[in-house]
């Protein structure tokens, strides 16, 4: 299969659907691959038949009301050349050809490890969210939801909706910094409301984290730091986001402090390469809607619209900074894990097998942490926590893919 | 400055490096090794670990044959990450001219007391269910096996450390001077015995030595542990590994002890840049799916590359470099680097030490190699 | 386009809404253990998004399939190995 544009979006999430609908109706040919079975990314996940806010409703509408190519369950793995990106389907593979590219890969979360946190049922926060968007019955269920940052909020405030009888939202972060979150983001109070109504009476516990999940074949409670221990049937935990950038590194774009460098017009360091939403650092929907739309902008030309849009991205901006520093990590988080609790879950490495070493090469030479199916995606964020260790280049394929595609009937 | 003083300095703690510094430390040497990455970051980090016996010259021969009797002797000792597992190779033949390659093989070991086992076309479909149906046979050789070689680098110096050796780990050095070596910092180490073990880095280090880069790549796939129980590799590897210009690819397969197959081998000389040659990739599987079907459904993880360190005549530098009297050579072990590690120590140290090698060392002075050929 | 499917789970029928993921009817029929870890752990779905592969059974006789990246199919075979 072979697919020729003019602007290649690679994620179907608000920033890929932002800049898709942007190059479209500048009048460019627009696709859009997702490895995903529908378009929505993470947030709007499950959504097109029904949107569940009235963002998504508009943006999923109008992406139906332009012509943009949408192939979804294809997971882009290989850039053979210049102007050309190879995706895995179920039918094999797909040859994307592109004059522009736009990378719209979001984030992932982020999982801290700590004792019994590899027991079945022990789940991302948006882990479990997703989980019952696509079909898992959670009704009557009991959930703790933990870890860091306003996505708690809103799975918890979701799981509810769905009959699940959320227990409590431990969050690490300090009473202090969340008032400081909650004054700084005015624009946010309806939404901040319509949350606070839906978890009325789930206690919301700052400065609390998980301690110890425990089980015998899967979880059955969870020890919480000055909270006791908690029955429970799901644990989702997650540790706020963090950017997924193994296409960008594979491509060659230079990134920093884990985000992709863009220029004011989302251009990466390579030419005719954009990249807009929480792959150029995490700030929220509107954040990554604005960067989108630049991005699609730049793409088709539309240099001048773009520029209209900077000061909404500005203002959206300082919103994202006050996001990250209010879910900073705390330093107890550092010291959950015990010596024999696995860090590395594709390998099963242990801390105290992965703390002797130096440096991240070593640990992955000597351990093989980081260099399981996962590439290091699930340990990486921990690690780097932990030691300070970074991830390094990112050789094909971006993702796992079967033998036959890496050859492509070449 | 304080003077720091070593019987030996090692330079390169890739598995050869870290191989003679425990083998010098057992002497009761005092020892340096000196390290500018990671223990086992080149090479040793990049090739498949096969433990194999080659038959391409007697040199060759001596040299694996009796390295592999001393990883046999070791094996029990080996900690548990370095997964050794004597899975044994089959070297497949696809016509009646391999076939007729593989008898002649089996005869050389068999000549030589190597278990050997030949198979039939029936015989090689029931031991590797895998293979494509069409091929004529094999050549089973059970003595051979698989490790991981970064763990086994950094047992050596772990092993060396116990014996009092001292590890300079992150230090590059910046070149070899008459009495030791000056490290990049600016600051010196001196010893009595200098050994350049740094592989594809050594001809940095010493000029005019003919060492070479020949680029490899490789697959790993997810765990698949019932795929395949032998390290197979075609009889047509040898064609290939001959070749000292063209680009080649072979057939070379092995099972991990975690179930991963690591496929290969391709082989480039004038590549100095490590990307991926998508290329030479797609060739390199396609190679390997024509002998195994099955293998296209499989996921692969990850794929990469490194640098072999050659020689024009394809066996390693191993003793005194002949014009700098302190300088020995342990360098220019191709592909067979992990095996021929241990005998490489041995015989390098008896240099040292003014003993009888176990085997003749004669074609493996450095001093033999006199002129460039033409070709390399 | 039909409202539910019908898959089959270890040998277990179960019907799932349409556009359901695999991951969702493997839990929903009480399986809680998808796979076992390198050293046998028993291990579940954890990030629902495709990037931690814990969620993989074996679908249609393939193995290493992320469930929660598969949507459920009429007729479809999936066995866990937890």
């Amino acid at each position: 299969m072979v697919n020729i544009c003019d602007v290649l979006v690679v994620g179907a999430g608000p920033a890929g659907l932002a800049a898709a609908w942007r190059a479209a109706k500048s009048g460019l040919r627009a696709t859009v691959v997702d490895d995903n079975p529908s378009a929505g990314g993470q947030i709007w996940r499950g959504e097109q038949a029904k949107p569940s806010s009235p963002e998504a409703q508009e943006w999923l509408k109008r992406i139906r009301s332009v012509d943009i190519q949408m192939i979804n369950g294809a997971r882009v793995f290989q850039q053979p050349e210049a102007g050309m990106l190879l995706a895995e389907t179920s039918n094999g593979v797909c040859e994307l050809k592109y004059e522009s590219l736009v990378l719209a890969t979001g984030a992932r979360e982020r999982f801290l490890p700590f004792p019994g946190w590899t027991l079945p049922n022990v789940m991302g926060a948006g882990g479990l969210q997703a989980l019952v968007k696509t079909g898992l019955p959670i009704e009557g269920k009991r959930v703790v939801v933990a870890g860091t940052g306003p996505l708690l909020l809103a799975v918890a405030a979701y799981l509810r909706g769905r009959g699940a009888n959320v227990l409590l939202i431990a969050e690490q972060a300090s009473s202090m910094q969340l008032v400081r979150f909650g004054i700084g983001s005015f624009s946010k109070s309806s939404q901040a409301f319509a949350l606070k109504r839906q978890l009325k009476g789930v206690p919301y516990r700052s400065g609390c984290w998980v301690l110890k999940a425990h089980g015998t074949e899967k979880l059955e409670r969870v020890t919480l730091f000055r909270g006791g221990d908690v029955a429970c049937d799901y644990l989702a935990c997650g540790f706020h986001l963090v950017p997924n950038l193994e296409l960008a590194e594979l491509l060659d774009c230079a990134t920093k402090d884990g985000v992709v460098n863009v220029n004011e017009y989302q251009e990466t360091t390579l030419k005719n390469v954009y990249s807009a939403g929480e792959s150029t650092g995490i700030g929220g929907l509107e954040l990554s809607l604005v960067e989108g739309e630049i991005a699609g902008l730049a793409a088709a030309g539309k240099r001048d619209d773009a520029q209209k849009l900077f000061p909404i991205r500005q203002k959206h901006r300082k919103f994202a900074d006050l996001l990250n520093r209010t879910f900073a990590l705390r330093d107890e988080l550092k010291h959950l894990a015990a010596p024999e609790t696995i860090v590395c879950r594709c390998e099963d490495v242990t801390l105290e097998r992965l703390r002797v070493h130096e440096s991240w090469r070593a640990a992955k030479l000597q351990t093989r942490c980081g260099m399981g199916p996962c590439q290091g995606r699930v340990c990486g964020g921990a690690v780097e926590f932990l030691f300070g260790w970074r991830a390094e280049s990112v050789r094909p394929p971006a993702l796992p893919v079967r033998v036959e595609s890496l050859i492509r009937g070449n | 400055m304080s003077a720091r003083t070593y019987d030996v300095v090692i330079i390169g703690a890739g598995i050869v490096g870290s191989a003679c510094a425990v083998e010098c430390a057992r002497e009761g040497l005092s020892v340096a090794i000196v390290e500018a990455g990671i223990i086992g970051g080149g090479a040793t980090a990049a090739g498949m670990g096969h433990l194999v016996v080659m038959d391409d010259s007697e040199a060759q021969f001596a040299l694996t044959r009796y390295s592999q009797q001393l990883w046999d002797e070791i094996s029990d000792e080996l900690p548990r990450e370095v997964e050794h597992d004597a899975c044994g190779t089959i070297w497949i033949a696809a016509d009646d001219e391999e076939m007729a390659e593989a008898r002649q093989k089996a005869r050389f070991y068999s000549d030589r007391g190597v278990p050997v086992e030949i198979l039939d076309a029936q015989s090689l479909a029931k031991i590797e269910p895998q293979l494509r149906q069409g091929l004529v046979g094999g050549l089973r050789v059970p003595g051979d096996s698989v490790i991981y070689p970064p763990a086994a680098a950094q047992y050596f110096v772990e092993q060396a450390l116990a014996r009092r050796a001292e590890l300079f780990l992150g230090v590059a050095v910046e070149t070899i001077t008459a009495d030791g070596i000056r490290l990049r910092d600016g600051t010196s180490i001196a010893a009595g015995v200098i050994v350049n073990s740094a592989g594809s880095w050594s001809p940095q280090l010493t000029r005019g030595l003919e060492v070479k880069k020949r680029k490899g790549h490789l697959v790993i796939t997810d765990r698949y542990p019932n795929f395949l129980r032998h390290q197979l590799v075609e009889l047509g590897y040898l064609k290939s590994a001959h070749s000292v210009t063209a680009d080649s690819v072979a057939f070379n397969i092995q099972p991990r002890k975690t179930g991963q197959l690591l496929i290969g081998s391709s082989r480039q000389y004038d590549v100095d840049e490590s990307s991926v040659d998508v290329s030479i990739l797609t060739r390199m599987l396609d190679r390997a799916v024509e002998y195994l079907p099955g293998l296209r459904k499989l996921s692969s993880l990850r794929t990469w590359t490194g640098f072999r360190a050659a020689t024009p005549d394809k066996l390693p530098l191993i003793g005194p470099h002949g014009e700098h009297k302190r300088l020995y050579l342990a360098t220019g072990h191709e592909g067979l680097g992990i095996t021929t590690s241990l005998g490489t120590a041995k015989i390098l140290v008896a240099q040292i030490m003014n003993r009888k090698p176990a085997i003749p060392v004669a074609p493996y002075l450095p001093g033999r190699v006199t002129q460039e050929p033409a070709h390399a | 386009m039909p409202e539910t499917v019908s898959l089959v789970v270890n040998g277990v029928s179960v019907e799932m809404p349409a556009g359901s993921m695999v991951s969702a009817a493997i839990l929903k029929t009480g399986i809680y253990a998808f796979r076992r870890s390198a050293t046998g752990e028993p291990r579940g779905p954890l990030c629902g998004m495709g990037i931690c592969f814990e969620c993989r059974v074996i679908i249609n006789g393939e193995p290493h399939c992320r469930s929660c990246q598969t949507v459920c199919k009429d007729g479809m075979d999936v066995r866990t190995d937890g």
